[in-house]
């Protein structure tokens, strides 16, 4: 056992040396793009997004670009050995692409101030070789709660939620606006699941929601589970972060698809030619960072509405959050015709009214 | 179908997987052997249980290849710990990662392919009872598998003199070895039973509860089986009790949440955990209970004197 041990040690300790030397050697020569993710990369949903980003920067440079990534990181203390370790390992530029990662990627971040960092769906910027960048998800829930308010017969959609985070809780809301703006009385009911990616917890929380009635089940977590589920029942389902489109092929009303190709791309060549500066991002359809899988299993009036929607929000002529908006406590958000200000949207707390669930803290 | 049977038959599949690698577990340590490595088995019974339906186009024969995947994968275990005599602690740790590991290279191939589900059985006339014939009677095979793997191990265990052989090797193995037991096949026996059990229970995982092969599929599983045992104080109907309620104190948080009870969530997923340590406190209470089950050689390694 011992000499096992010793051996293991010492192929691990030569790894290290192997992939540290010409890194360092290098350097000049290549830019070293790193990813930390979350989930695995074959989770088709979140993870596999981002990797799909990795893939085009590879495609782009060439071989003027290594990578490297890391999969299925905990949130947490992991995190930060693991971003720290590819701060070490001669990375330039390294992204942590899950919010859990924001202190562990701030305090690796003010140790190394020649590597750049980038953190998706932050916002903290501590030092400045941090930048934060997300998506504004929450333009294609509201296409999709219109699309369910539209559909469901029972009135009540399922919403299977991850973590109580300003970026879901923004999420809810803005499917619950959407569904508003169809059918007043239209009911959400959530769960959550307190984790990102667990096929068997998200199935066990889809059939929950449609045991209780929901003909409509959209999820905010990573797994493809709970579009089978809904195949499975006969319920129709939103797919997540990636087109989920061959698990529901009768069930898939649209999904939200995360498109970080552009945003890598751009980043990584900004560290090549020395522009790159603390920033903090956050596009929308408008970009092209978020784009909605093809409407299917849905009349064509409402394919059309959901058309005619997503084409006013991408050009910025109706934005989600738009008053009259009550908050769930029945005070007043919105005024008539006011907008969200960033600085709310960013560190969304509250629920708007409609929503059957009282949020956790 | 009612609400109620409705969320019964979702408790029932939650709880399956639990109690067939449970079970398995609780066999391996009756003969003295601590194996760590529950969760290592399960995803690799999910892959390979996966791998096989996809090949063969059928889910049964899936299900045999998760048993034997983990009933291989044990093996190494095996190995490792009863005739190298390697820690038992460590090789089960080392498992574990290590299937978690392997499993995602051997799946890559099978990542994001919609699975084969196993069809549930339906047994006529008994199905037709009200309200239990659904939920009982009309089930996946791997549901009546677990029910049949219950009856069979409590009744071995303590009903047969293999049973009993199992259990004397596991309580003091020198003293099995002096009355001419052979005490590493006998291990090496229990291993791969628990093994397959895992496997099988991973199969569940892939085959019936989520049809589709994703890394980390098992989610911690394995490790709520093994402390499953000592919850049951190595008792297999306390199994039983237990992995049932874990599964339905999984799914009654999710429909407490669905119906607007304004009671945290993260405590509500808590709570399976919070009865573990409550039943444990209420076991280790009575501590003459408790050595009486307990298996004394567990964990511990065995070299025979020659």
């Amino acid at each position: 056992m011992k000499k096992t041990l010793a051996l293991v040690a010492g192929m691990a300790a030569g790894l290290v040396a192997a992939a540290g030397a010409p890194a360092l050697a290098d350097s000049h020569a290549k830019t070293k793009a790193c990813f930390v993710y979350v989930g695995p990369i074959g989770d088709f949903g979140w993870s596999y997004q981002h990797h799909q980003g990795l893939l085009a920067v590879e495609a782009e440079f060439g071989d003027k670009v290594e990578t490297a990534y890391l999969e299925s990181v905990p949130e947490g203390a992991d995190a930060e050995r693991a971003v720290e370790r590819f701060a070490r390992s001669g990375c330039n530029i390294v992204f942590t692409t899950s919010f859990g990662y924001m202190d562990a990627t701030n305090k690796v971040a003010a140790k190394f101030p020649d590597v750049m960092f980038e953190h998706a769906t932050g916002y903290k910027r501590e030092s400045d070789n941090v930048s934060t960048y997300s998506s504004k998800f929450f333009e294609g829930r509201y296409i999709q709660g219109q699309i369910a308010a539209k559909l469901s017969k029972t009135g009540v959609a399922g919403y299977i939620a991850s973590f109580p985070i300003p970026e879901v809780v923004r999420g809810i809301n803005s499917f619950i606006l959407g569904a508003q703006s169809i059918n007043p009385d239209f009911k959400l009911k959530v769960v959550w699941v307190n984790t990102w990616f667990d096929p068997g917890k998200e199935s066990d929380a889809a059939k929950t929601l449609i045991d209780q009635g929901v003909d409509i089940v959209t999820q905010h977590t990573d797994s493809t589970a709970p579009m089978q589920v809904a195949a499975e029942r006969g319920i129709m389902a939103f797919g997540q972060a990636s087109d989920m489109y061959r698990f529901g092929e009768k069930t898939q009303l649209t999904a939200i698809i995360d498109d970080w190709a552009p945003y890598y791309i751009e980043r990584v060549n900004a560290v090549m030619d020395g522009t790159w500066e603390s920033q903090d991002v956050w596009h929308g359809m408008d970009h092209g960072s978020v784009a909605m899988a093809p409407y299917t299993n849905m009349p064509d009036d409402v394919k059309a509405l959901a058309e005619e929607t997503e084409a006013k929000i991408k050009s910025g002529e109706f934005t989600p959050f738009t008053g009259p908006i009550t908050k769930q406590d029945g005070s007043q958000w919105l005024a008539d015709g006011e907008t969200a200000d960033i600085g709310t949207l960013l560190g969304m707390n509250f629920y708007v009214q409609g929503v059957d669930d009282t949020l956790p803290n | 179908m009612g609400v109620a049977e409705a969320v019964l038959l979702t408790i029932i599949t939650a709880s399956t997987p639990l109690l067939i690698a449970a079970l398995g577990e609780l066999v391996t340590e009756r003969s003295g052997v601590l194996n760590l490595g529950v969760e290592g088995m399960m995803i690799m019974g999910a892959v390979a249980g996966f791998a096989f339906a996809q090949i063969s186009g059928s889910a049964y024969v899936g299900a045999l290849g998760g048993m034997l995947a983990g009933a291989v994968f044990s093996l190494l275990f095996a190995f490792l710990t009863l005739s190298l005599v390697a820690n038992q602690v460590a090789t089960g740790l080392a498992l574990t990662i290590l299937g978690l590991g392997l499993s995602g290279l051997l799946g890559e191939a099978y990542i994001g392919q919609p699975g084969i589900k196993m069809e549930p059985i339906v047994i006529p006339l008994l199905s037709q009872i009200p309200f239990i014939g659904k939920l009982l009677f009309a089930q996946d095979l791997i549901f009546y598998i677990s029910i049949a793997l219950l009856i069979a191990v409590n009744w071995f265990l303590f009903r047969t003199r293999a049973g009993l052989t199992l259990r004397s090797v596991g309580d003091n193995h020198s003293s099995a070895h002096a009355l001419g037991i052979n005490v590493i096949a006998v291990r090496y026996m229990a291993v791969i039973f628990g093994g397959a059990c895992s496997g099988l229970a991973g199969a569940h995982l892939s085959l019936v509860q989520v049809p589709q092969w994703v890394e980390n599929m098992s989610a911690g599983r394995g490790w709520i089986a093994l402390a499953l045992v000592v919850f049951a104080s190595w008792r297999p109907m306390r199994v039983l009790f237990g992995a049932y309620l874990f599964g339905a104190v999984g799914i009654a948080q999710l429909h407490i949440q669905a119906l607007g009870f304004s009671v945290p969530s993260q405590f509500l997923s808590s709570l399976p955990y919070i009865a573990t340590i409550i039943v444990l406190v209420i076991i280790s209470g009575n501590r003459r209970l408790t050595l009486i089950n307990t298996p004394a050689s567990l964990g511990k390694g065995f070299v025979p004197d020659r």
